[in-house]
């Protein structure tokens, strides 16, 4: 295999312009001949049906919540980036550019973050037009704010619902072009398996999780706008049923796989209360320009909060990072809680939890004031926790929450299967490292209104595409191999549910490939995670049938390929000897424990390749060129 | 914490059903309602009967994928709040609890708790979207939206597309769902064109999926997650009524291409 990123050369702003200028352009009345597969309706996947299905091609889309508008892409909250300078402070495109190439902690590739960057203005564009009541001004323009600590306020949006918004407005657009008879939609119908015919991507294999009927659909290119896979930890803050199973199968046929171990975790989230927590809440980083963050100076103090005395807490973070205090990145803060927490520190019955305390903010804007900004959030907590945080201060901890590793993709968003194209967080684009707050929606958007449906274009002009058929040899081996790992699944009734290997999975994982890392952790957890995986196969327990709605038979292939991403996750954390962004790798940090990165040796894309079940994945290197953006240590002393 | 459930139990859409008693033990007040039933599937797996099925995804009460009802009421006592955010320390020791699945004829059953709500998104589909094809919108700022009418939009535009409404609705009515959209495309400047086919389409698409009609009972609005406001039913009615009205001109001068 080798990887051709494709990235088009010449001045950084042309780039876009030239590339789409080199593509070849599918004649207007022969769109309709082509048939386009897309799995998934969140941001990435349904702007993009919705817009092929605008430019006239046959389309098909398949989600497997029972309708598209619940994608997960639903539960942003806190708003979306756009270099539109609508504030007059000094925003611009190349700021955007410059500021998401920083943040990704210099992983990530420099011509897709700038195209990122140029075509979010016409996102919003496209949103306000749709009818998205982004928040505005008394005088009828768009609000901003300044978002992830951010300088400037480049960020829109609607409310804490900021994702729900844009998420409505790309399903009516789908929904829109459902009845003008472009899109076929396929709710509750999960893709199980990718068909390659020829060395090209041609069909996917899916199950109907109401009859449990496997079926075949050929097409002439396949788009995964699946999401993350955050899911892989059990406890995150993704939606219960986000998986990783369309992008793991699609590995599994020779789809490469980079930087799996890059995930990010979110500083303010709810903290766990019981084993029999399902998930986690997050709760907008926003809170942090005002509420402040401590723990008691002593290990293990019990005492309530209003009695200890100002002397015995420790703002930790506004002891290290004096000048960005509480505001420091996502990853910063995360590995701050868990260094205090890992000290005996930790507030809560579990020790696992800092305090976030809006004390001082109350004294100085009163109740009301903070009630006017985060008055939601407050009732949220309240409503999850029981406690009242207008009176005793909050509690959070960081908790996983999206995954910057994904599909290899080129500079046109296709795999290193042709014809075969990932979007939004299901691909490893645009955050290298670490990715800044507000900028997947815009990514996800970017992708499905701007860049796929043009490259998917160019993609069917290009190329002599024969006639398949879902009654083909190909799409009926795949069928076979489907039906046999459900019956496989459903055969073992084994003394274990699924979720309780989930768990212990997701744990493993957290505990050694999570905030912090280290080579002894993470060998010993590959090793853990072989032989939980082997005792899932020997001793799951999944009830019921096949060909009936079965949700843990859904859940227990999920899981089941969780298993084997958490293996090389392991393996690529193993192997990336630095610390950059999100992968915090204890043996590498500067003298005062920030993450050192290792650029003459890292500086690269690590795309996996699948060589067969128990076979180590080849490891290929995309190297990664700053001609513009030069690296730099992160400082937010 | 102990309580008794009686659950709705139908293997699939032809079944006939019916209650099953359950015993929830160890329930922890800390639990939300949903890891409540988790913890009883779990215990129902390892006895090897049949887990309970429900929807549900964010569990953050954004995504509309859970509901059913609580001892007659639409995601249960607490106002404002999905299941998935209803927690268990609303409840106390010993309490028995009836739980059913949405009831209408536009939502068939599919298992036990979860139900096929398709006929939503059949609604939308016939007109609750603005047509403006990827490209072609003027820059953000051109139109300008008077903040009230933004912050009006965005009131109704929070439907999260549950079916609460249409539980609690004797008359198993969609109209607070279907008025939702429409006062949210209506009040905006850029759902003007579309404005009256919007509503003719959505209203007849309405009643082709069988939803009974709105008789002003206002159950919807009591149960309604996001606390979406009857007004939005008010508003459909006007478009509705203004559209039939200038349609029958129209329609006499539309016709041929
Ligand atoms: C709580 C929370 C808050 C966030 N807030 C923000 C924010 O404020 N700003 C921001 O920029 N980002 C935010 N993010 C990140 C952002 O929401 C996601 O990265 C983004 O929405 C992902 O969109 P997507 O379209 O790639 O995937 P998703 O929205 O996850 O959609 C995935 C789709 O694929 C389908 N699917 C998956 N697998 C299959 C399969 N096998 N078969 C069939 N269908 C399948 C699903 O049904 C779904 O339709 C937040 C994330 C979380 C968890
Ligand atoms: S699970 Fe999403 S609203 Fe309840």
């Amino acid at each position: 295999m080798e990887l051709h990123s494709k990235t088009p050369s010449g001045p950084i702003e042309q780039r876009w312009d030239r590339a789409r200028f080199e593509m070849k352009l599918v004649n207007p009345a022969n769109k309709r001949k082509y048939n386009i597969i897309v799995v998934g309706s969140g941001l990435a996947g349904g702007s993009a049906a919705a817009t092929l299905g605008e430019l006239g091609y046959n389309v098909q889309c398949f989600c497997f919540q029972d309708s598209p508008r619940r994608a997960h892409s639903i539960a942003a909250q806190g708003g979306i980036n756009a270099a539109k300078n609508y504030q007059n402070d000094g925003d611009s495109i190349y700021r955007l550019f410059y500021d998401t190439v920083k943040g990704g902690d210099f992983r990530s590739r420099e011509s897709n973050v700038y195209r990122l960057a140029q075509i979010s203005v016409n996102i919003i564009d496209q949103c306000v037009a749709q009818g998205v009541p982004f928040a505005r001004e008394y005088g009828g323009t768009l609000a901003n704010r300044s978002f992830g600590g951010a300088q400037v306020s480049r960020t829109f949006y609607a409310r804490g619902q900021t994702g729900q918004q844009l998420l409505l407005g790309a399903y009516q657009a789908l929904e829109r072009q459902v009845t003008a008879g472009t899109v076929k939609m396929f709710p509750r119908c999960e893709m199980l398996s990718l068909v390659v015919v020829e060395g090209k991507a041609r069909g996917i294999i899916t199950r109907d999780l109401i009859t449990g009927k496997i079926e075949s659909y050929a097409a002439d290119a396949i788009v995964l706008g699946t999401g993350g896979y955050g899911n892989v930890y059990y406890l995150s803050t993704n939606a219960r049923g986000s998986n990783c199973t369309a992008i793991w199968r699609a590995y599994k046929h020779g789809a490469a796989f980079a930087n799996p171990c890059f995930t990010q975790i979110h500083p303010t989230c709810i903290p766990v209360s019981g084993d029999y927590q399902s998930k986690l809440t997050l709760m907008s980083e926003s809170l942090r320009n005002d509420g402040r963050i401590w723990v008691p100076l002593k290990t293990r103090d019990q005492r309530p909060t209003d009695q200890i005395p100002e002397s015995e807490r420790d703002y930790y973070l506004e002891r290290r990072y004096p000048s960005f205090g509480n505001l420091v990145p996502r990853d910063v803060a995360s590995r701050n809680a868990k260094a205090v927490c890992d000290e005996g520190r930790g507030v809560g019955e579990t020790g696992l939890g800092v305090y976030l305390d809006f004390t001082d903010a109350m004294k100085r804007l009163g109740v009301e004031g903070i009630r006017e900004r985060y008055g939601n959030l407050f009732d949220m907590y309240e409503r999850i926790t029981g406690e009242d945080p207008y009176k005793v201060p909050m509690r959070i901890y960081p908790a996983i929450h999206y995954t910057m590793g994904g599909l290899w993709v080129d500079y046109q968003l296709m795999s290193t299967i042709p014809g075969l194209f990932a979007i939004g967080e299901a691909n490893f684009s645009d955050h290298g490292a670490n990715r800044l707050g507000a900028s997947a929606l815009m990514q996800g958007l970017a992708d499905g209104y701007f860049i796929l449906p043009y490259t998917v274009g160019s993609y069917l002009a290009s190329n002599k595409l024969e006639k398949v058929q879902p009654d083909y040899a190909e799409f009926k081996r795949e069928e076979a191999e489907v039906a046999a790992m459900i019956t496989r699944l459903l055969s073992i009734k084994g003394k274990r549910t699924v979720t309780s290997f989930h768990r212990e999975l997701g744990k493993l994982l957290w505990d050694y490939c999570g905030m912090s890392r280290n080579m002894q952790g993470l060998e010993s957890a590959a090793g853990k995670i072989r032989e939980l995986r082997e005792e899932y196969w020997r001793n799951v327990d999944v009830l019921g049938g096949a060909e009936e709605f079965n949700q843990a038979l859904e859940h227990a292939g999920r899981v089941a390929d969780f298993f084997e991403l958490a293996e090389l996750m392991c393996r690529d954390a193993i192997h990336r000897e630095e610390s950059c962004g999100g992968h915090f790798r204890e043996e590498y940090q500067t003298p005062d424990g920030e993450a050192l990165r290792d650029d003459e040796h890292y500086s690269y894309v690590a795309a996996w390749e699948f060589q067969g079940l128990g076979q180590a994945p080849a490891l290929y290197k995309e190297p990664l060129e700053f001609e513009y953006v030069h690296p730099s240590q992160r400082s937010y002393k | 914490m102990r309580l008794t459930l009686h659950i709705w139990r139908q293997k699939s859409a032809n079944d006939l059903g019916r209650m099953v008693q359950y015993e929830a033990r160890n329930v922890n007040p800390d639990m939300s309602f949903l890891e409540m039933l988790d913890v009883l599937n779990e215990e129902l797996t390892l006895r090897g009967d049949d887990p309970v099925a429900f929807d549900s995804d964010c569990r953050e009460g954004i995504c509309g994928m859970c509901g059913f009802m609580i001892n007659g009421v639409a995601h249960g006592p607490r106002r404002g709040t999905t299941v998935c955010q209803l927690h268990m320390r609303r409840f106390r020791d010993g309490d028995v609890l009836y739980l059913e699945p949405w009831r209408a004829r536009a939502f068939p059953i599919i298992k036990d708790l979860a139900v096929d709500r398709s006929a939503f998104d059949r609604i939308i589909a016939a007109g609750g979207f603005v047509s403006v094809p990827a490209g072609s919108a003027p820059d953000g700022n051109v139109i300008l939206v008077p903040k009230q009418k933004a912050d009006l939009a965005m009131d109704a535009a929070a439907c999260i597309g549950c079916g609460a409404c249409v539980a609690a609705c004797p008359n198993a009515s969609a109209s607070l769902f279907t008025g939702a959209k429409i006062t949210h495309l209506g009040v905006l400047p850029q759902g003007q064109p579309e404005r009256c086919e919007r509503a003719l389409r959505m209203v007849a698409q309405h009643a082709a999926e069988k939803f009974g009609s709105c008789t002003n009972i206002g159950e919807c609005e009591a149960v309604c997650p996001k606390q979406i406001s009857l007004e939005a039913i008010a508003r459909m009615n006007r478009d509705f009524l203004k559209a039939s009205w200038i349609n029958r001109g129209a329609s006499r001068s539309s016709g041929g291409e």
